[in-house]
């Protein structure tokens, strides 16, 4: 059965869908300027340190910075700020617990939208939620960072190194799964990767990010 | 009861004591003989200007000098707290809100004492209003110097899982709310256990002083029970104004985490 496109938090003029970066800068880097469509899923490489990282912490907006970022033609300043972190979410590359087991991190509960479907995709039992946080694996911990942030069904997902701790065969059941959201929801999705391999498999669009601008690189997949 | 008036031999003697400790600090390589010596010149010093300070104080009994007394002892105050921390907050805000806390911890507290339930008139007796409110300012000066401390290095050393938070969408209560009410704790625990212990494991100062003052144990307990509970409510209270007033400057009007606003003392 074909999903239905979710409605956008933000609605607006059909033209304006989409992720928009206006003049990004932060930190002395930029400013940058990118437009991403509903469904698309654009990747971001560059050598370390550049500030990739810093890039998808400005477009959350948990950095400070200058320029702007709209959903939907709806600019992040015009929203309240947990409300576009919740429609922009952003999985970082290392993952934080604050309680002692799993399930009080999911802020809904875990049977919230597709939480429990995607446990199991990514091979985790029913009882996951009572998993004491302590005794999680890197990767564990990675995958169910992700499923977290899944879980409140967000439109847009920056997407930091999200695969860097898994093996081959969990690392092609994760694509598979933003590969699916992105193509049934029309989420969007911003992937920073130095795994080149990994990006022309998964973006539309590959950019290298400079410290003044992206770049834009030939995906030889596409 | 007459009180026994003690010399310059009696507190050479006491003093004595303390030198006899810096010197085995000095010999076991502790390294606080030099801090422990300056301190003792330094309380030495101020209680004897203070002495000489409340002399003329209780013997003019006016509401200005008063004031002006309590308000040096509030900047003062104001100053410890945010002198005491690691990671404070730069410039004038940091002092500001340290001596508002201090403000909202002691004199308010004090007001309320000497108008309502010592009922002293005029209510700046200054027998009555500057103990009050000196020991008002001690005691909760630490609870509050703690707290602030607390909470600024926490929040910094946490920085990431707070951010973790706002990136699942929680507002920066929710985020820093386990952090913020760890602090408080901190802050209040002390004057709790210290009012759990009081007439069991320790004396408290001021009934101690009462005592040998002269008046009857029964008058003095009741004073110290009055100050324990101002003491505690001022430190409650005190700690909950500085947690929230620091917490607002720490993040900014879209709810980032905003550390830069902090200054690292070193030590």
């Amino acid at each position: 059965m074909k999903e239905a496109l979710l409605p956008s938090p933000f609605p607006d003029q059909e033209k304006t869908r989409g992720l928009r970066l206006c003049g990004l800068s932060f930190l002395g880097n930029g400013p940058y300027s990118l437009d991403i469509l509903p469904g698309e899923c654009v990747g971001l490489t560059g050598r370390s340190g550049v500030g990739k990282t810093q890039l998808l912490r400005a477009v959350a907006d948990v950095i400070v910075h200058e320029g702007d970022c709209l959903l939907d033609g709806t600019a992040c300043s015009a929203v309240e700020p947990h409300v576009w972190r919740k429609t922009v979410a952003m999985v970082p590359a290392e993952s934080f617990w604050w309680y002692d087991t799993v399930a009080p991190h999911f802020a809904g509960g875990m049977e919230q939208g597709q939480s429990l479907e995607l446990l199991g995709k990514m091979g985790f039992p029913a009882d996951v939620g009572t998993w004491r946080v302590s005794r999680l694996s890197t990767g564990e911990r990675q995958r169910l960072s992700l499923v977290r942030s899944l879980s409140s069904a967000p439109r847009a997902l920056l997407l930091d190194e999200p695969t860097s701790a898994l093996d081959r065969e969990m690392v092609q059941v994760v694509e598979e799964i933003i590969r699916d959201i992105c193509r049934k929801r029309k989420s969007i999705c911003l992937w920073v990767s130095h795994d080149r391999e990994q990006l022309a498999r998964m973006a539309n669009r590959i950019y290298r990010v400079e410290a003044q601008m992206l770049v834009e690189e030939t995906n030889e997949c596409m | 009861m007459h009180v026994i008036s003690l010399g310059a031999v009696d507190l050479g003697l006491a003093a004595f004591l303390l030198l006899l400790l810096a010197a085995t600090s000095f010999r076991i390589g502790l390294g606080l003989e030099k801090r422990m010596v300056i301190s003792g010149v330094r309380m030495t010093v101020q209680l004897l200007l203070i002495g000489l300070v409340l002399k003329v104080l209780f013997a003019s009994s006016s509401l200005w000098l008063v004031l002006s007394m309590a308000t040096v002892m509030l900047l003062v105050a104001g100053y410890e707290v945010w002198a005491r921390q690691k990671r404070k907050l730069s410039g004038a805000r940091g002092y500001l809100i340290s001596t508002v806390s201090m403000l909202i911890s002691s004199f308010t507290v004090t007001f309320l004492a000497l108008t309502i339930m010592v009922g002293v008139d005029p209510w700046y007796t200054p027998q009555y209003a500057i103990p009050l409110l000196g020991m008002l300012l001690g005691n909760t000066m630490n609870g509050v110097a703690l707290a602030s401390d607390r909470l600024t290095t926490e929040l910094y050393n946490q920085r990431s899982m707070v951010e973790q938070r706002l990136l699942l969408g929680q507002n920066w209560q929710e985020a820093s709310g386990d952090i913020r009410r760890d602090c408080m704790r901190t802050g209040m625990i002390p004057i709790i256990n210290s009012m759990a212990a009081a007439g069991v494991v320790s004396l408290p100062g001021m009934m101690t002083g009462q005592i040998l003052g002269g008046s009857s144990p029964l008058d003095a307990v009741k004073y110290q029970i009055l100050i324990m509970f101002l003491i505690a409510a001022g430190t409650g209270f005190g700690v909950l104004s500085a947690i929230w007033l620091i917490s607002r400057q720490l993040f900014d009007n879209r709810q980032r985490l905003v550390l830069d606003e902090l200054t690292v003392v070193k030590e």
